[in-house]
């Protein structure tokens, strides 16, 4: 499972890009052909209440995209969120679209209809022109999908290039199953706020070889924060996602892990800074 | 580090007199404070998070929610669980000081995110599963900080003090990010309801239970303690009675007035969900 997913050359030449895709396009290239519906589609006009007052212009999807269709023949909904608005920041309305949508795959699943949920995480977290309301729905996200997981697996995609930060990164912790490629990156904070908050010498928000060390997706994946590492091409993730709800509700999610990780965390040298190489080597291994 | 952070020592105070002089003290990391105690006939854990000048972390020295702060919350809350299982759910209380995350290169290499997820998920996990989740906001609830430590509870309660601020970026630093001067930033807060830095404005968003007044919240005489233990019982039995998701949030005035735009999406979605 925590093999990398590698392309063999004929498909890396027929390879279709994810990244490059926008958060509708990959959510229609993920479900089968002819399955996608869009709900609160851009036409309904549900925008953000409170961009337009502070003099930015808001958007008709307000940055969240909630589809349903199938994926290899499975009832599913995608929950992807447009990293190019807003910087994928979680407002209002692209908030509530997320939280509403795993709470009514919730009940469905109380039902005995199960929608498998795919979250598509493009977010520098909280969208500061909503601020607490942006906070709000993130945490009635996460409650929401740690409901949800216990009746099915809950998928996380971090794609790039936006990444996964702030508060978001939490809720991508919280997934069941994550997977990443090595144009993503995931962390709580980005590497701006921790040099302004901490100095240049904690972090060096210029350091590019830095910053990919520690947040990228090869890192996350050895680590163990992430379970798949996968190229970046339609098919490979959509075959990752697949294989992914396959294995069921995993036996302990790893925000559960908590003996293992405070046992991991006693270990750690502090008198040295930690180098990637380090964490990679000793945290490795999962529970 | 940043000058912008000041000690606070409202957390421990409230938990000590809270918590009173009977209360059996759970062993913990210093930063992570754990008692358990009744209030009249309710079992009772709290949880505080209070800064520990000696953390191994230095990034988490000023009350900050870091690695072991977020890793042993969910332990505290998880070990709850565990013991009440079969039982009475005893009411899980945390009581909420926290200046942000923590900000630091160990942080973000040893998975901070996952931290938070841990003890979020606890919370959690103590409110589906019929504990009364309750957090009673002191200080300052910042970010990633209050997500982990305090966002989850079925009631929340805050003091009407200008010491107590909820918000998802401390004020200067949110002013840099948006390009705005702190007085731009407040004079906007009048009209953009959650944008305030005001504890009576988050109040008008619905998702606080209470909002309490008349407590000196630095030095509370004891007759203000025991103000705030009733009014705890009294949230406890409002949670007991309550759902256990945070959809009671969405019932209040507070909501139906200023998160209209939440409720319109919840039920056009709900309606295009089923068709088809």
């Amino acid at each position: 499972m925590s093999r990398p997913t590698l392309l063999g050359a004929q498909q890396f030449l027929t390879r279709k890009s994810f990244v490059e895709l926008n958060a509708r396009e990959r959510a229609q290239a993920l479900l089968d052909e002819g399955s996608y519906r869009e709900l609160l589609g851009p036409f309904e006009r549900l925008e953000s209440p409170w961009l337009l007052m502070q003099g930015v212009v808001p958007q008709a999807d307000d940055g969240s995209i909630v589809a349903r269709g199938k994926i290899d023949g499975t009832d599913s909904v995608i929950l992807a969120i447009e990293g190019q608005f807003q910087g994928g920041s979680i407002g209002e309305v692209s908030g509530a679209k997320i939280a509403a949508a795993l709470d009514l795959a919730l009940e469905d699943a109380k039902k005995g209809h199960p929608v498998q949920v795919v979250l598509l995480l493009e977010t520098g977290g909280v969208r500061l022109q909503e601020a607490n309301l942006g906070l709000e729905a993130i945490a009635e996200i996460n409650s929401s999908l740690i409901a949800l997981r216990q009746h099915l697996p809950v998928v996380g995609v971090i794609a790039g290039m936006v990444g996964c930060f702030g508060g978001m990164s939490i809720s991508a912790a919280l997934c069941s199953y994550l997977i990443m490629t090595r144009q993503a990156r995931l962390g709580l904070n980005g590497p701006e706020v921790i040099e302004e908050q901490s100095g240049i010498e904690e972090f060096d928000s210029k350091d590019r070889q830095l910053i990919w060390g520690v947040t990228g997706g090869e890192q996350r994946h050895a680590a163990g924060f992430a379970d798949y590492l996968v190229e970046d091409d339609v098919e490979a993730i959509k075959a990752c996602i697949v294989e992914a709800f396959s294995r069921g509700i995993p036996a302990t999610h790893r925000s559960q892990q908590v003996d293992h990780y405070l046992k991991l965390l006693a270990a750690i040298d502090v008198s040295h800074q930690l180098e990637s190489s380090e964490v990679r080597e000793l945290w490795s291994k999962g529970e | 580090m940043s000058s912008e952070k000041t000690v606070s020592t409202r957390g421990r105070i409230w938990f000590e007199a809270l918590a009173g002089k009977r209360a059996k003290h759970v062993p913990s990391v210093p930063s992570v404070l754990v008692a358990d105690t009744t209030l009249r006939k309710e079992r009772v854990r709290f949880l505080a998070i209070v800064p520990d000048p000696d953390n191994r972390f230095f990034c988490a020295r000023q009350g900050q929610v870091g690695l072991q702060e977020g890793w042993n919350l969910a332990k505290q809350v998880r070990d709850a669980i565990k013991a009440d299982k079969n039982g009475e759910k005893r009411a899980i209380i945390a009581i909420v000081d926290v200046p942000s995350q923590a900000y630091g290169r160990r942080e973000e290499l040893l998975g901070i995110f996952l931290a938070a997820a841990a003890a979020t998920d606890a919370y959690v996990s103590a409110r589906l599963a019929g504990h009364p989740v309750i957090s009673l906001l002191v200080g300052h609830a910042i970010s990633g900080g209050f997500l982990t430590h305090g966002a989850q509870a079925n009631r929340l309660l805050a003091f009407n003090d200008s010491g107590v601020v909820i918000h998802a970026m401390a004020k200067n630093a949110a002013a840099r990010v948006t390009r705005r001067r702190v007085e731009e930033l407040d004079k906007l807060a009048e009209t953009i309801i959650p944008l305030s830095y005001k504890i009576e404005d988050y109040a008008k968003l619905g998702m606080l239970y209470k909002l309490i007044d008349g407590v000196n919240v630095d030095s509370p005489e004891p007759k203000q303690v025991d103000q705030v233990r009733a009014d705890l019982l009294a949230a406890i039995a409002d949670a007991r009675s309550g759902q256990r998701d945070l959809s009671d949030r969405l019932q209040s005035q507070g909501a139906q007035k200023n998160r209209t735009a939440t409720l319109v999406v919840r039920q056009r979605l709900a309606a295009e969900w089923h068709s088809n």
